[in-house]
């Protein structure tokens, strides 16, 4: 049964995916050539220093703010309004002598009254260990997913979705060095989740490939995949769509905090969708699917065979 | 055909019930509250309570109730106005072993909590407080310990005339000998009598010998310090009255110190850093300082010191008394009105204190305050830890009479240092200097602030995906409205049931499952119609549509837990938070959104003639 005789509508995803590609490797480009050249914007998390969020009850004067530290010696000091005019953030990059009491020489030096909304201090050594821990946990998820997917599929369809993520990951953080947009330890766990995010939905296209290489007699890998992406594919749209609602509520609604949070997110389900369609299917096809490599009992019995 | 037994019902309802009753508390909001506990060994009882009630009453406080639960008192008040004016007055009435702090009280109301219910605690994000990450100084400890052998090491060979030399080289002994017999007979005893010290392996030659701590002795110092030290800012903490604070290890040299609700955090951190002590020392009448001075000679048995001021004075290398002696201080302020601090010393103290102003009476006595610190620096790149200490004579004055082990200390250039003082002499000292590596602040009106915005943030994502839901898949979406409702009262009720600490990361956790959560029923639904293109019985295409997403669904929901898993294990606080919710949230959609939509969908459709469904 075809399914266009189910009145299912049939995009050519697979006959597309040279478009995909070239789509793909232009973003992963930029994405790697920004991060290589521009870097990102680390915040304190990972760079160390200081920060600190006043709330004034009218506006702020951010140039009085501005003299008072230079004045006062503080270099490399960055203030602007976070949010709204009464708000004012205040970023100071790790001094010759940064230690926790700065941030309080700081308040009590721009007087009373203020309302201290935020103060962040993270040491030198503290941001160091931090990159390195983000890392590792990074790769620590991947090598989880990568056996978790050979063991339950095959090692194709992991290698599939590695890739998927991978190219998830690399734009996604291409986008914030692009865009300069502060990455922190939130946007971190963003990632993360994206990572988990991006999977299920390349599982879900994956586990549709496999039942069709079972249920019919078609060989060709193609069609297969082709006719897996279109049945699954209103349930893809839908479930990114119901994640998108609720990441743009917190977007709007969540405040400055979670703001960057909610845009890595919103990004990365976005690039995690196209991804699921596009980069893990392509993947596997280009690794030469068959669906030998599906049925169990026999390609263990290849692999007996190639014994010598 | 898609009927579930009855029990399987009963069993659905069952849960249901039980997670919206533990859900339940977290409606109720809370009071503005008074803790009041006791320090050290002290247990707030049944008395205090009455004291406190009566003390309230005459005051003409307004509140709401007073109660006794877990040797806790808890004064609930109806406006903020009554609960600082009652600090203030219980602050004033109370004796040092009670800590007075304010808090936020859920007010579940009894049935509820004595089933058990709690309301979800909230993380320093979304009630305000401070978080510290701080580092014992760890090299300070190994080399404070070295100097501990230097002694007991010269002590030892001593008494048979053993060694040449001893000196110390960074953290290693090394002791030079005579002849190699005596260096052999030293080794002897070292192994027995000061088997923490081993020697360097290649290090020995004809007449000498380095010692260093063995790596057992080095972690036992290592570990009394990190728990001398947790003891130390515990009453620390104590005396800056804060409820509820968490102060605990982290790994082998750091500590954590979270106090909820502390307002003045630049007063916090004065006083949990502070390695601050204070020394009694007689002044050295007999030589002129100024001579010793331009002569660059300090007489033996003498030590140059100088006053904040940078005034010098001559005091006897001989310690009367220390810190350690103290068991009490209190500020206050003399006749005068300057600033002061009286001190209480233990019995030994008093004993030396008595004796010394005896034979001394007309001398003159210091008060030596030595500070600590260690901070961390970059140089060149690299991060160093830099080490200073001061030594400050804060007064010396005339001994006018003698005493023991009551007196006073004046010459303090302000109250809040007099304060200070006496909060760092009562609650002891640090044994190792610690140093601030990490603080996050966050103020009452953001932490007010977030909470709002975050449950706003839920609300409006959770009636768009309700809309959504219902607009594209009928009276199904309907059913997966109630599952994905239920879904979000089961992650309340097992956060609150686990207590698991709530933060504003952790209430993205939430609004990202309600995202998420409704995809195990688009995959269901999209497979029910799937089925139906090909299938004209309806019963069987409802249950096929749920049989074959079953393993799709589980197979993406354990990739995402791994994510999550890993996100929990690597997180810092904040994180973790994120992590619990959207793992608790992955784990509690499945079973709403598979078992409890299964059982409605049986009871709309089951076992029915039906036409058409509306999907």
């Amino acid at each position: 049964m075809s399914l266009k005789s189910l009145n299912i509508p049939v995009i050519n995803f697979v006959g597309n995916r040279k478009y995909a590609l070239i789509f793909s490797t232009i973003l992963l480009a930029v994405s790697i050539a920004s991060i290589g050249f521009q870097g990102l914007k680390f915040g304190i998390d990972f760079t160390g220093g200081t920060l600190i969020e006043l709330g004034y009850e009218k506006t702020a004067d951010l140039e009085d703010i501005r003299s008072k530290l230079t004045s006062a010696n503080y270099s490399g000091a960055n203030v602007q309004y976070f949010g709204s005019d009464t708000e004012v953030l205040i970023q100071l990059e790790p001094q010759a002598t940064t230690s926790a009491q700065l941030s309080s020489s700081i308040i009590r030096m721009l007087g009373d009254g203020i309302d201290v909304r935020r103060v962040e201090f993270v040491g030198p050594k503290v941001g160091e260990e931090l990159t390195n821990d983000g890392g590792l946990a990074m790769l620590y998820a991947l090598i989880g997913i990568l056996i978790y997917v050979a063991f339950r599929f095959e090692y194709r369809f992991a290698l599939g979705s590695i890739a998927a993520l991978v190219h998830d990951v690399i734009i996604t953080i291409g986008i914030f060095s692009l865009l300069q947009i502060e990455f922190d330890l939130t946007v971190l766990a963003a990632i993360l989740a994206v990572i988990g995010y991006s999977l299920n939905d390349t599982i879900v296209v994956f586990d549709r490939i496999r039942e069709n290489f079972l249920s019919t007699r078609h060989i060709e890998p193609g069609p297969i995949v082709n006719d897996a992406l279109n049945q699954t594919l209103s349930r893809t749209l839908m479930t990114s769509l119901t994640t998108l609602i609720v990441l743009l509520a917190l977007f709007y609604l969540g405040g400055e905090v979670i703001h960057s949070f909610a845009g890595a997110l919103i990004i990365g389900v976005v690039i995690g969708t196209y991804s699921s369609i596009y980069v893990a299917s392509s993947m596997i096809l280009a690794l030469g699917i068959s669906k030998e490599d599906i049925l169990p009992s026999e390609k263990e019995k290849k692999e007996i065979d190639a014994r010598p | 055909m898609n009927h579930y037994a009855p029990w399987k019902n009963t069993l659905v309802v069952f849960f249901l019930f039980i997670t919206s009753l533990y859900a339940l508390p977290n409606i109720y909001g809370s009071d503005l509250a008074i803790q009041i506990t006791g320090t050290g060994d002290y247990v707030v009882e049944e008395n205090d309570l009455e004291g406190i009630n009566n003390s309230l009453v005459e005051n003409a406080i307004d509140f709401k109730s007073v109660e006794l639960i877990n040797s806790n008192i808890l004064i609930r008040f109806n406006d903020s106005k009554s609960q600082l004016s009652s600090k203030a007055l219980l602050k004033d009435t109370l004796s040092r072993n009670y800590v007075v702090a304010l808090n936020l009280a859920p007010s579940v109301p009894q049935w509820l909590s004595g089933l058990g219910g709690k309301a979800m605690s909230l993380g320093l994000d979304l009630r305000g407080g401070v978080h510290f990450l701080l580092e014992v100084d760890m090299e300070a400890v190994v080399s404070t310990s070295i100097d501990r052998y230097y002694n007991e090491l010269r002590t030892l060979l001593r008494k048979d005339k053993l060694y040449k030399k001893i000196r110390k080289e960074d953290n290693l002994l090394v002791a030079s000998f005579k002849t190699e017999e005596q260096k052999n007979e030293a080794k002897k005893l070292i192994k027995n009598d000061l088997f923490d010290l081993r020697i360097v392996e290649g290090s020995e030659s004809e007449l000498e010998v380095s010692l260093e701590m063995s790596s057992n002795a080095q972690k036992a110092a290592k570990s009394s310090a990190l728990n001398q030290n947790i003891t130390t800012l515990r009453n620390r903490v104590n005396e800056l009255g804060v409820a509820e604070p968490i102060i605990q290890q982290q790994g082998s040299e750091r500590i954590v110190v979270q106090l909820p609700g502390v307002q003045d955090t630049a007063r916090a951190k004065e006083i949990l850093g502070a390695v601050a002590t204070v020394e009694f020392r007689l002044v050295d009448e007999k030589n002129d300082v100024q001579t010793a001075i331009q002569s660059g000679k300090i007489p033996s048995g003498s030590k140059l010191y100088k006053f904040k001021d940078g005034r010098p004075l001559l005091l006897k290398t001989t310690v009367i008394s220390t810190g350690e002696n103290i068991v009490d201080a209190s500020s206050s302020v003399d006749k005068d009105n300057n600033p002061m601090v009286s001190i209480t010393l233990d019995n030994a103290g008093g004993r030396t204190m008595l004796e010394t102003t005896k034979e001394f009476l007309g001398y003159r006595m210091a008060v030596v305050f030595i500070e600590n610190q260690v901070e961390t620096i970059i140089e060149n790149g690299k991060t160093v830890k830099k080490r200073s200490k001061t030594q400050d004579i804060i007064n010396a004055a005339t001994i006018q009479g003698t005493f023991s082990n009551r007196f006073q200390i004046t010459g303090l250039d302000s109250s809040r240092e007099a304060r200070n003082l006496a909060l760092l002499l009562r609650a002891g000292s640090l044994s190792a200097p610690i140093e601030i590596i990490e603080e996050r602040t966050i103020g009452p009106s953001l932490g007010a602030d977030n909470i709002q915005k975050g449950l706003i943030s839920v609300l409006v994502g959770f009636a768009l995906v309700l809309v959504f839901m219902g607009w594209r898949y009928r009276v199904f979406g309907l059913v997966a409205n109630v599952a994905l409702t239920l879904n979000l009262i089961t992650i309340v009720s097992i956060l609150s049931m686990l207590q698991a600490t709530l933060t504003l990361p952790g209430i993205a956790g939430i609004v990202l499952t309600v995202g998420m959560a409704v995809d195990a029923n688009v995959l269901i639904f999209e497979r029910i119609k799937e089925e139906l293109r090909s299938t004209k019985n309806i019963q069987k295409a409802i249950s096929a549509g749920y049989e074959k997403a079953l393993l799709t669904i589980a197979d993406a929901n354990i990739t995402t837990l791994i994510a999550s898993l890993v996100l929990f294990s690597f997180g810092t606080g904040a994180i973790k938070g994120f992590a619990v919710t959207l793992s608790i949230g992955i784990i509690t959609s499945m079973f709403t959104a598979i078992i409890v939509s299964r059982a409605m969908i049986n009871l709309i459709y089951g076992g029915k003639k039906i036409e058409e469904l509306s999907i």
